[in-house]
């Protein structure tokens, strides 16, 4: 009688096996959800081309993969500096919108100033705006014991409905639609030649590279991953576990809210409320899935990133609702998550006899 | 407020907090076992497609209610899969189940946005429904209602009083001690999942059947997550839970109330109340003695070869 016998890997999986194992696991997240377009009659391999052309096709699909790459990474990084530490933010798409509302006082106050003065003026203001939003879970959890996850999940609902306050309210541009008035030539972020990127994947480049050699040469960085690795010990070796998780919080949505900041400054150029399209969520998804490290986050979210592009495609040639996203990257996660324990677990045939 | 305004009040904050009131209830049986299950939301939406869905086809709300627990049942065996079978991070696993499940329901819902579907209506029960005050306020609801009414007091005799609840708690505190026991921890983990996925998928089916009788995208609107702090402010008791999902309920109504008496304030704003309310509620129950949750609660149980 042949039996399953499991045990627990010694030695960290090489990076073939983590490679073949992720590989896999998307595979099976993308054919279950090829079979999910039959429902609405339209055949899975269809679909499966129409969502890569959309994706990586083209020139000017990759350029939108870009785009929209940039706010993923960002929020990603975020999150996962907060994952590291085992604190669970779940807020970057609040955080993102106070972000975005920081900017774009910013903006609207100071539309006259010259550009070297306004952009870093909002850049501040943003990462302000989500760093405080940020710092309240933060306190509450330090101070009263208040669940993160739930904390960090209700201020992204409040976050959002206070944008939505602002522009339909006193923000609301004379043309009467939910939206504020366009920002000043100052305001904006432009893009980089001829292509449609922004600049913003400049400040991508240079705050990836910072938060890698944060983690790599500074203390601070240091204890951020020994406290996430055994609280107990970090606590108990005199590292300054409160202070370290609200500063984790406050980078956290700081680079959340600088996300905002690129979204309303270089991509739409005025607030709105149709710039929360879930990057917060999808931020999620990419850190979990590079398992938190700087360079996996910026492939990740590129891949990512083109599978929102590739759905959008779905929605405009198949009429495919945009719903269908989530079901893709919902089952990316479980798939890849599930697929971890070939990584931690050995599994034998035993012959019984 | 006059007595009638009043009494108008408190009946719809039975009403909006029932479906919140079995979901958390479902999330406290997952979380006896010892097993965090962040995918209420997920598993709410599920069955409340599942409830609409069914009802439309069928024409039979009380086949519809069960057809949603069983998909709430489905929803949460993915978690169960993830977190039980491979070991994977019960947070991140919920998390992702709150993706699939929501982003499953308006996939498939989209085609039905605005279309309605047979319900259940208000029964007044004979005798109860004329009691002054409670009579209105209890008692002139659907079966729904009435059936919710019976759930906690059948979880708290369950938990307490019957063989399996209390196998069910000893997983949930201490699984090493439940093993040595001669109890399949992991089969009670599975049975809290499944139970608990049940009763979340129920909660959905009462915002399609009751609450709403017509379909739009996202109708559980953080309620599954309401769910989740209500099971700390409950200190994972189901009479508790009772309180704590009127509480609001009455929120939710009244903001609704106050949105359609043209209060003289933004409707963003007073969207905000519920989860404004969700932060408070948390701040108020947590740090106080004897209020911890099961203690091995969101650690997986290792494989043993």
């Amino acid at each position: 009688m042949a039996l399953l016998r499991i045990t627990k890997r010694q030695e960290p999986s090489p990076l073939w096996r983590s490679a073949l194992v992720f590989t896999g696991a998307v595979a099976t997240a993308l054919v279950l959800s090829m079979l999910l377009l039959t429902v609405r009659g339209i055949s899975p391999l269809e679909g499966l081309s129409v969502l890569m052309t959309g994706a990586f096709g083209s020139s000017w699909a990759l350029q939108d993969c870009l785009l929209k790459a940039i706010p993923l990474f960002l929020c990603s990084l975020g999150v996962a500096i907060a994952f590291r530490l085992q604190i669970w933010n779940i807020g970057a798409e609040g955080q993102f919108a106070l972000g975005a509302v920081g900017a774009t006082w910013m903006a609207l106050s100071f539309g006259g100033a010259p550009k070297f003065v306004l952009l870093p003026l909002m850049i501040l203001a943003a990462c302000i705006a989500g760093g405080l939003w940020a710092m309240i879970p933060a306190l509450f959890r330090q101070w009263l014991g208040a669940n993160e996850i739930i904390v960090t999940l209700m201020l992204n609902y409040i976050g959002i409905l206070f944008l939505d306050f602002l522009v339909y309210g006193v923000w609301r541009d004379s043309s009467g639609f939910p939206m504020t008035a366009a920002f000043s030539e100052n305001a904006i972020v432009g893009k980089i030649g001829a292509s449609s990127v922004h600049w913003g994947l400049a400040h991508c480049a240079v705050l990836g590279l910072l938060c890698r050699l944060f983690f790599r040469y500074t203390r601070l960085g240091y204890e951020i991953k020994a406290g996430g690795d055994n609280v107990q010990a970090a606590r108990y070796s005199g590292m300054p576990y409160s202070f370290l998780v609200i500063l984790v919080m406050v980078l956290s949505g700081a680079l959340a809210g600088w996300a905002g900041f690129l979204e309303v400054s270089a991509t739409v150029h005025r607030l709105q409320p149709s710039i929360m399209v879930g990057y917060g969520f999808t931020a999620i998804v990419v850190a979990w899935l590079a398992r938190l490290n700087p360079a996996g986050i910026a492939l990740t979210s590129f891949l990512l990133a083109g599978l929102r592009a590739g759905v959008e495609n779905l929605q405009l040639d198949l009429q495919i609702p945009a719903a269908f996203g989530s079901i893709l990257e919902g089952l990316i996660l479980l798939t890849v998550l599930a697929g971890g324990f070939f990584l931690s677990y050995r599994i034998l045939f035993k012959r019984r006899v | 407020m006059n007595a009638d305004l009043l009494i108008a009040l408190l009946a719809a904050a039975v009403v909006s907090g029932t479906p919140i009131l079995y979901a958390t209830l479902g999330e406290i049986i997952t979380e006896k076992s010892g097993v965090l299950n962040l995918g209420v939301e997920g598993a709410m939406m599920t069955g409340c497609f599942c409830a609409f869905i069914t009802a439309k086809l069928t024409g039979q709300p009380w086949l519809a209610f069960f057809a949603a627990g069983l998909a709430g049942l489905l929803a949460a065996s993915i978690h169960g899969l993830v977190c039980l079978v491979f070991q994977g991070n019960q947070v991140v696993s919920g998390l992702a189940l709150t993706i699939f499940g929501v982003g499953l329901a308006n996939y498939l819902g989209t085609p039905y946005i605005g279309l309605a579907a047979p319900g259940f209506a208000p029964v007044p029960i004979p005798g109860l429904a004329e009691i002054p005050l409670l009579g209105p306020v209890l008692f002139n609801h659907d079966p729904l209602v009435y059936l919710s009414y019976l759930a906690p007091f059948g979880l708290w005799l369950f938990f307490r009083h019957s063989r399996f609840g209390l196998g069910l708690r000893a997983v949930g505190e201490f699984p090493a001690a439940a093993l040595a026991a001669g109890l399949n921890a992991t089969a009670y983990r599975w049975a809290g999942i499944l139970g608990g996925g049940f009763f979340m998928g129920l909660g959905g089916a009462y915002l399609s059947l009751a609450y709403t009788h017509l379909w739009t995208n996202n109708l559980t609107a953080g309620r599954g997550w309401i769910a989740v702090a209500l099971v700390i402010f409950a200190f994972w008791r189901p009479g508790r839970a009772v309180f704590g999902a009127y509480l609001f309920g009455g929120i939710m109504a009244l903001q609704l109330r106050l949105q359609a008496g043209g209060a003289n304030l933004p409707s963003s704003l007073l969207l905000m109340l519920p989860y404004a309310l969700t932060v408070a509620v948390l701040l108020f129950s947590c740090r106080r003695r004897g209020t911890l949750g099961p203690a091995a609660l969101g650690v997986n149980i290792e494989p043993s070869s």
